[in-house]
């Protein structure tokens, strides 16, 4: 399900909004996951504090948003764009790769959350698109 | 059986005394349709399903999508026996509509990506947690009949 131009426009235009939240975005939809799938906490079993406010999920969320966000600015080549990554969640994290899904549904729902008004079916189709791409792209490596 | 807490209870009872089961429904299954749209070979014969536009305000699949949300009042209201419930519904959507089952997990993203439009920040971790449950259980049970 390859991204078309309009998906590509799309998404560009809506992460925008999102580019000055990246943190309130990130821990929420990070603690989000971590409590409504609790197995994704097994991960994180360094942290002693999982709670929403813990300092680790909120800079850990801010930094995947802020990927996503980059991702964005590679979105016409994401396998080449995120080969670091790739490679880094392939052979250092080996997170497995449906939890890849799990967090993208978190993150449309906590846009769902803060942007009510424009996150449109249209918009929705487009960024659950491109984050499908982003966790294609980052399993890229793993074999 | 499965087990549920009082918060639970509390949250499924609150969310479905308080939704306008027509605004949730039309919203949520339209999306369903707009965000998947190979769901849509489910509704051949729903009238105008062109673009997005053409689906967001079709009648008929609004009254579809209430039908479809006030098909969780079974579930609410029976907790402590969703698979039976359910059994009815899920022989007419494996025999009768032949519904491949991925597609209920698909309306049950959407669904709680309406809710959670519709509440903000009431739909916090604990009661996103408390709709995910609740709906991979129905999930679970309107695929039970498959054979």
């Amino acid at each position: 399900m390859s991204l078309t131009d309009r998906d590509k426009a799309t998404v560009r235009t809506f992460w925008a909004k999102v580019a000055g939240n990246t943190e309130a975005v990130g821990t929420n939809a990070l603690s989000r996951m971590l409590t409504v799938y609790p197995q994704t906490k097994t991960y994180f079993a360094h942290w002693k504090d999982l709670g929403p406010g813990s300092i680790n999920v909120r800079k850990h969320g801010k930094t995947v948003v802020d990927g996503i966000g980059a991702a964005v600015m590679k979105i016409d080549d994401l396998q080449k764009g995120l080969l670091s990554l790739s490679e880094l969640h392939a052979f250092q994290l080996r997170v497995d790769p449906t939890n890849f899904k799990i967090l993208n549904h978190c993150i449309l729902v906590v846009l769902a959350i803060t942007f009510p008004a424009e996150f449109t079916p249209e918009a929705h189709v487009a960024v659950d698109k491109f984050l499908a791409a982003v966790a294609l792209a980052l399993s890229d490596k793993y074999r | 059986m499965v087990e549920w807490t009082d918060f639970e209870r509390q949250t499924i009872a609150d969310i479905f005394g308080k939704i306008d089961y027509e605004t949730v429904g039309a919203a949520a299954l339209s999306r369903c349709l707009i965000v998947y749209p190979w769901t849509q070979r489910y509704f051949g014969n729903f009238g105008n399903l062109y673009n997005a536009s053409a689906i967001k305000i079709n009648p008929m699949i609004a009254k579809h999508g209430t039908t479809i949300v006030h098909g969780l009042d079974r579930a609410w209201k029976n907790l402590d026996n969703i698979k039976d419930a359910y059994t009815e519904l899920s022989i007419l959507h494996s025999e009768t509509i032949h519904v491949d089952p991925d597609n209920f997990r698909l309306f049950s993203d959407c669904l709680t990506i309406t809710l959670a439009a519709q509440m903000g920040a009431e739909f916090n971790a604990d009661v996103q947690a408390v709709v995910q449950k609740f709906l991979t259980v129905v999930v679970n049970a309107l695929g039970k009949q498959y054979h």
